[in-house]
């Protein structure tokens, strides 16, 4: 089912007939690994076969089989197909080699499946909890890890029916809230977590010595998780030596909603509505990723005009996006809120369209399995051409010449927080970051979904990697969208809408699938697994920013503490997608 | 002068009425109080990106005198929990209450700062900020539009035009009393339910007290 994994020319199992074979369960493709071998045969994939970037690492709690199997997607930045391999383990005893040393992207990935799946990478260099806390109870995402708040296995729920009559869950919990203890457990002597594994880990670089020779104490210093410059609530825990960052940690989970296990109890459909509050600032694209997974694995695809009003409205979201992260950037660098002003008025106009259409201004949930909930109702697609034809490059010209050349946006810009193209594909960056340190792959062109093949555009890109190019790309992704909705537009036919009739509950053959866009922010990976029932059995998003921001060290590393502020704006990030 | 200042049933001359005001303290004191209220920049989740957009030119905040938003809780009066409040950041937003200076007013801003909108079965998602701080206005909406908000805001207003001078908590005679910042444990603790907490997790301990009646039950008894 999942179209994307090709395995041709592949001689992985002719290599390493000992410890590789052949994923041939119903509905699923790629490789398993034998743990004890992971790191040679995923070196081989990598020297080898050039498959230079590692997109997505996750685990499924297989809770049946007693089986916890990591996954993992490769692809190649020349473009092209990926390759999945999974290593599987015993689930009680889950422990994996670690791919930091490999792909020090995997970093984060991997302390996210220790923290919510409990597989132990062995020989990660820091694997603490990610979006838990130290000392939480338990591993959520397993299967046999139940929240205060469980009902049953998967939605609908039946107590939410019983004969008419509606419980309120937090009835039944003695605290009336969302909590739960384990037996016997006494407040009095518990010992909270005091960070003090945070710190050692920032102070593990403090003893070297700084550039002078001299050995100096350097201070920590924490920003957020209530800072006005951290884009909602996300933590930094910087090492300083004067005013130069040596060390740096992002703390995060400030809003970790648990998209994943409310995700898999949900139906397949239930879940588009929760896509949109993950990048709150593009609800489309995250829309269309989902929906391209759920198609791939249903074998179904949606109707032309369908198709073309996906488009249109990716691009639009990219633009609006781009306009906030622009005004929020020029916040960070202290051109306090009027570049925003501009933007959002811009941006007020694109919501008018989701708002007139969809339904909902930020919140969309506009797509459906096999097509799009409605059509364009009347008069909106005057005002699309009229935003893009006329108004958004004329504006989108105005917000260069204001701020291109600004002798402010230059000088914090130019040379702070500089990414190399190396490191950004070994830290699986993505989107405006990848292609900002003059890595030229976008999904759109390099593994094109939906229709993307059918439109003339360029892949933008930067060379320098520093916060000022990655500005720059978001000025010149805004006019390449502005092309592909102008084509878009004058080629929109009419027809359905569609695929079918519209159902509320889908029926999803078992089977993996991992759909992949190039949402605003980067590659946005939706990695779905079915057993034919009506929830996925594992749901797991592969966030822009959660995997950008694994890069943010390398980048802050021996610049001034204001420039983090700077350097984090232009990662663009978003708190909802982030800690999901 | 402006219209609400004066206290109606006192009739001014008309070439009088802009320069001549006849009013009572507690009118001049919430008139005062509920056109200059400073909010804190305190963002959360998806309401917070409604929030900036109700604080743009389109919807302008600034007509309430309401635009003028302080990073620093020390400086500000209403705090807007504008999204998911998650178990992880309860103990900072009870500190971030606690270090603002009264008079001080809290607004639930969408379904997930009320009772936890669409992620209350979360594990991670405190259904409601008002388990833990007092709320003076909720705002239902997932988000709530930018009208929806300024609506909540005059709504606050209006609750603030019902205070009295006499009677308001910040003039009560003692300190005012801070709320227990949460601990983290193996959930979430509240230091003001630790009692229950013991009798739960003893309960849940011994197998032979299940047949006692539950710690929810005694409580409905009492």
């Amino acid at each position: 089912m999942s179209a994307q994994v090709v395995t041709e020319n592949v001689d992985l199992l002719e290599k390493f007939p000992q410890s590789v074979k052949q994923d041939d369960r119903a509905g699923y493709a790629g490789y398993i690994v034998s743990a004890d071998h992971l790191l040679e045969v995923v070196r081989f994939i990598r020297d080898d076969m050039g498959f230079d970037y590692l997109a997505s690492i996750t685990g499924v709690d297989y809770l049946p089989n007693g089986l916890m199997e990591a996954v993992y997607h490769f692809y190649k930045t020349s473009g092209g197909p990926g390759l999945v391999i999974k290593t599987q383990v015993d689930r009680e005893q889950a422990a994996i080699p670690s791919l930091v040393s490999l792909y020090p992207g995997a970093d984060f990935q991997e302390r996210e499946a220790w923290d919510l799946l409990g597989i132990r990478f062995d020989g990660h260099p820091d694997l603490r909890r990610i979006l838990m806390w130290e000392g939480f109870a338990g591993h959520p995402l397993r299967k046999d890890w139940h929240e205060p708040y469980y009902e049953e296995e998967g939605k609908p729920y039946k107590s939410r029916w019983p004969e008419g009559k509606v419980y309120r869950r937090e009835d039944k919990n003695p605290f009336h809230k969302n909590v739960d203890y384990p037996a016997g457990f006494d407040p009095d002597k518990w010992v909270p977590d005091d960070d003090s594994t945070l710190y050692a880990s920032v102070n593990k670089i403090s003893s070297a010595g700084g550039e002078s020779g001299i050995k100096t104490d350097y201070v920590i210093v924490n920003m957020g998780p209530q800072h006005p410059s951290t884009h909602g609530v996300f933590r930094m825990v910087v090492a300083l030596e004067g005013e130069t960052i040596r060390a740096l940690k992002p703390v995060m989970g400030y809003l970790h909603r648990n998209h994943e296990k409310i995700g898999e109890r949900n139906t397949f459909l239930q879940n588009m509505p929760f896509t949109d509050r993950l990048d709150y600032l593009s609800s489309m694209s995250n829309n269309f990723g989902y929906a391209l997974a759920v198609e791939k694995l249903m074998g179904i695809k949606p109707p032309e005009r369908a198709e073309y009003l996906r488009v249109i409205m990716a691009e639009f979201t990219r633009i609006s996006n781009h306009l906030f992260a622009i005004g929020s950037l020029l916040n960070d660098m202290g051109a306090y809120f009027t570049p925003m002003l501009y933007a959002i008025e811009e941006r007020e106009l694109i919501l008018d369209i989701f708002e007139a259409t969809a339904g909902s201004r930020i919140m969309c949930n506009y797509f459906r399995f096999g097509g799009v909930a409605r059509d364009l109702p009347e008069g909106v697609e005057e005002k699309m051409r009229d935003l893009a034809f006329k108004r958004l490059p004329r504006k989108i010209d105005e917000l260069d010449l204001y701020l291109t050349n600004n002798e402010i946006v230059k000088a914090r810009g130019e040379g702070v927080g500089v990414l190399t193209p190396e490191q950004a594909i070994a830290y699986s960056a993505s989107g405006p970051v990848l292609r900002a340190s003059g890595v030229p792959y976008d999904i759109r062109r390099a593994d094109p979904y939906s229709i993307y093949d059918r439109f003339d555009f360029d892949v933008a890109v930067r060379y320098h990697g520093d916060v000022y190019d990655r500005y720059l790309i978001r000025v010149d992704e805004m006019r390449q969208s502005v092309r592909i909705i102008q084509q878009a537009l004058n080629g929109l036919p009419k027809g359905p809408i569609q695929e079918g009739k519209p159902q509320y509950l889908v029926r999803v053959p078992a089977g993996e699938a991992y759909g992949r866009v190039e949402a605003p922010k980067g590659e946005l990976g939706f990695y779905v697994v079915s057993n034919g029932k009506a929830n996925p059995w594992r749901y797991h998003v592969r966030a822009p920013s959660f995997v950008n921001i694994t890069a943010l060290e390398t980048m802050a590393k021996g610049n001034k503490v204001a420039d983090t502020v700077a350097i984090l704006g232009s990662i663009d990030i978003v708190l909802g997608e982030l800690d999901r | 002068m402006n219209e609400g200042l004066n206290k109606p049933e006192y009739e001014i001359p008309p070439e009088m009425k802009h320069s001549v005001a006849i009013t009572t303290i507690d009118r001049i004191y919430n008139w005062s109080r509920r056109s200059s209220i400073w909010p804190m920049m305190f963002g959360l989740a998806c309401c917070a990106i409604e929030m900036i957009c109700t604080a743009a030119s389109r919807f302008d905040l600034a007509r309430f005198g309401m635009e003028v938003m302080r990073p620093s809780p020390r400086q500000s009066d209403l705090m807007l929990v504008s999204g998911t409040v998650t178990k992880k950041m309860i103990p900072q937003i009870v500190r971030l209450y606690n270090q603002m200076p009264e008079p001080k007013y809290v607004v639930a801003m969408g379904a997930c700062a009320s009772g936890g909108g669409p992620f209350k079965e979360g594990y991670n998602v405190v259904s409601g900020v008002d388990n833990y701080i007092p709320v003076d206005v909720y705002i239902p909406g997932c988000p709530p539009t930018p009208q929806a908000l300024l609506n909540g805001l005059i709504t606050l207003q209006k609750k603030i035009d019902t205070q009295s001078i006499r009677d308001v908590r910040w003039y009560k005679k003692g300190t005012s009393e801070t709320i227990p910042v949460p601990v983290l444990g193996p959930d979430i603790m509240d230091p003001r339910e630790y009692d229950l907490l013991r009798q739960y997790t003893f309960q849940k301990l011994n197998p032979e007290n299940i047949n006692q009646p539950s710690v929810a039950e005694q409580e409905k008894g009492s």
